[in-house]
């Protein structure tokens, strides 16, 4: 174990669920101070705050910092599409590494409310034909040339694999959903905590195909928070807090290299490999070594690819990999057992610090109902189109 | 193409180029070859910053898709978004139309480039669109 190493001293999440009563900085506040009290530390020790969020304003961390303390140390607003949460914990883990903060605070929270359907712009009656941007378009183009809709992006993302591979189809996506749908059952924190079968997803209503409702995330408001500190600080912590700390043996961030197809259709496999092969490399584990993985299943048409780019599954054997019953709970390689940005839900800014939040809960062994016995090791990731990916690798203390 | 053509026509994006023979154009980067749509400052591939202006063949193969049955308010659907592979290896984002089932659409069938007139506007300009019809 490397002297220089960063560890997760204090994690929380709030439910996600919907909240029109509160305000993105009464859920960021309570992730926060809840993470202190994880931790036993308070906003004194923090040496750097790290606030993400998709769609508050510029200024949210400084605004947050008048809910749980003005200590004058250095703020990053972070955004960065739906990576935005692990892109803030990288931030604090960067001050860490770098010697500039021995304790950091990384929080992701997103007020989204009913939301509904992101897509492209709805087509209002121009006036006049004009072009405008860089592709010259005269009028909106989303649902003439083709869709801007997420679900039907990430569809096409499902379907352009299950054209390269065998064994993949309608029913290899709805098992994903099913999946999670039942794993979030077992979760308390989960948005939704209802099991549907897969009949009922399969004919639940088409939002893009193969993508049916049930096989969508639904918009949401929560918050999740971690407390980060330098190895040689948490040795002067008293010994309850070194055992509950968790190591963070890989952390990475990549965005997405030309592609020729990358134009007209985001590539989130190519960056989320090279993020993979990084993250296995710095932590000096591979896929068989994990006991379990959270991974960003926006739609079930996502995770079903990720557990290739991932290197869960063999090369193309993503269908057989879910088929075989290996991604559930009691299978070889539990995914999602926190049900998932399918049921979990995803407040967008909030996903990433909540997938850490989880992974790091069944380390410590106090998942609950959900836990993973024995969980040594875990890896969260996310993808944000445009397109960023984040995966941290953790560990349980020695 | 619509029969009468004296209304004014545009393209609904400067890619696509009308007239007899209506294709799409690509800016082709000089150095690599890589094929953009948009106007690049620079190469996204290698940095080079010399392109040309190319056609992109008609022809092409359905390598992804997805049936869509909820946009965006005013949007119809359903409709089948597509990603196409053309014979000279360009992608292209764009509608299979004239499917009279949508969910026929299949992987790896054979497309071929069409336009046709997607709207009016209030000078009765017609904007032409472009979409893919099975081969």
């Amino acid at each position: 174990m490397s002297g220089d190493s960063v560890w997760v001293l204090g994690a929380s999440m709030t439910r996600f669920a919907r909240y029109p009563e509160l305000d993105a900085f009464d859920l960021a506040s309570q992730a926060c101070l809840d993470a202190f009290a994880d931790g036993g530390v308070g906003i004194h020790d923090m040496d750097v705050l790290a606030a993400g969020s998709l769609f508050q304003p510029p200024g949210f961390g400084q605004r947050l910092q008048k809910q749980i303390g003005q200590t004058g140390i250095p703020v990053y607003n972070v955004t960065n599409a739906c990576a935005t949460g692990a892109t803030a914990i990288r931030v604090a883990y960067m001050s860490i590494k770098a010697g500039e903060a021995q304790m950091g605070l990384a929080v992701g929270v997103e007020q989204m409310g009913k939301m509904g359907l992101l897509a492209g712009k709805s087509r209002s009656e121009r006036k006049v034909f004009e072009p405008t941007g860089r592709y010259e378009a005269v009028t909106s183009i989303d649902g003439i040339l083709g869709t801007e809709t997420m679900p039907g992006v990430f569809a096409q993302a499902g379907t352009g694999y299950a054209y390269e591979n065998e064994g993949v189809g309608f029913e290899q996506f709805a098992k994903v959903a099913y999946k999670n749908h039942l794993h979030s059952t077992l979760n308390p924190l989960a948005q939704y905590q209802k099991e549907f079968s897969l009949e009922q997803i399969m004919g639940s209503p088409v939002q893009s195909y193969p993508n049916t409702t049930l096989m969508c995330c639904p918009t949401g408001d929560g918050a999740a928070a971690v407390v980060l500190v330098s190895e040689e600080r948490l040795r002067s912590l008293p010994a309850e807090a070194q055992q509950r700390a968790v190591k963070i043996s890989a952390s990475v961030l990549t965005s997405d290299p030309w592609v020729e197809s990358g134009q007209v259709q985001p590539d989130v496999n190519t960056l989320t490999r090279s993020a993979a092969a990084q993250a296995y490399e710095a932590a000096g584990v591979g896929p068989e070594d994990l006991d379990l993985v959270e991974l960003h299943d926006c739609f079930a048409t996502a995770e079903l690819i990720h557990y290739d780019n991932l290197g869960l599954c063999e090369p193309g054997g993503a269908g057989d990999f879910i088929d075989s019953g290996a991604p559930f709970r009691d299978g070889r390689l539990p995914v999602n057992v926190s049900g998932g940005l399918i049921s979990k839900g995803h407040p967008i800014g909030a996903t990433g610090v909540a997938n850490v939040y989880e992974v790091a809960t069944h380390l410590r062994g106090e998942a609950g109902d959900r836990q993973i016995e024995g969980a040594r090791v875990g890896l969260a990731h996310v993808i944000g189109l445009g397109s960023a990916c984040g995966i941290h690798i953790l560990e349980k203390a020695a | 193409m619509s029969d009468e053509t004296s209304a004014s026509q545009v393209p609904i994006v400067g890619y696509l180029q009308l007239g007899d023979d209506p294709h799409l154009r690509a800016s082709e980067c000089t150095d690599c070859g890589a094929r953009y749509f948009d106007r690049r400052n620079a190469c996204a591939n290698c940095g080079g910053t010399g392109f040309s202006q190319v056609r992109v063949a008609g022809a092409g193969v359905l390598k992804a898709y997805s049936v869509v049955h909820n946009a965006a308010p005013g949007i119809p659907v359903p409709f089948v978004s597509a990603i196409v592979e053309t014979e000279d290896g360009t992608s292209v984002r764009s509608n299979v139309v004239g499917l009279d089932d949508p969910m026929s659409a299949e992987l790896g069938m054979r497309v071929q480039f069409t336009t046709y007139v997607c709207g009016t506007d209030d000078d009765g300009t017609e904007c032409v669109a472009y979409g893919y019809a099975s081969a």
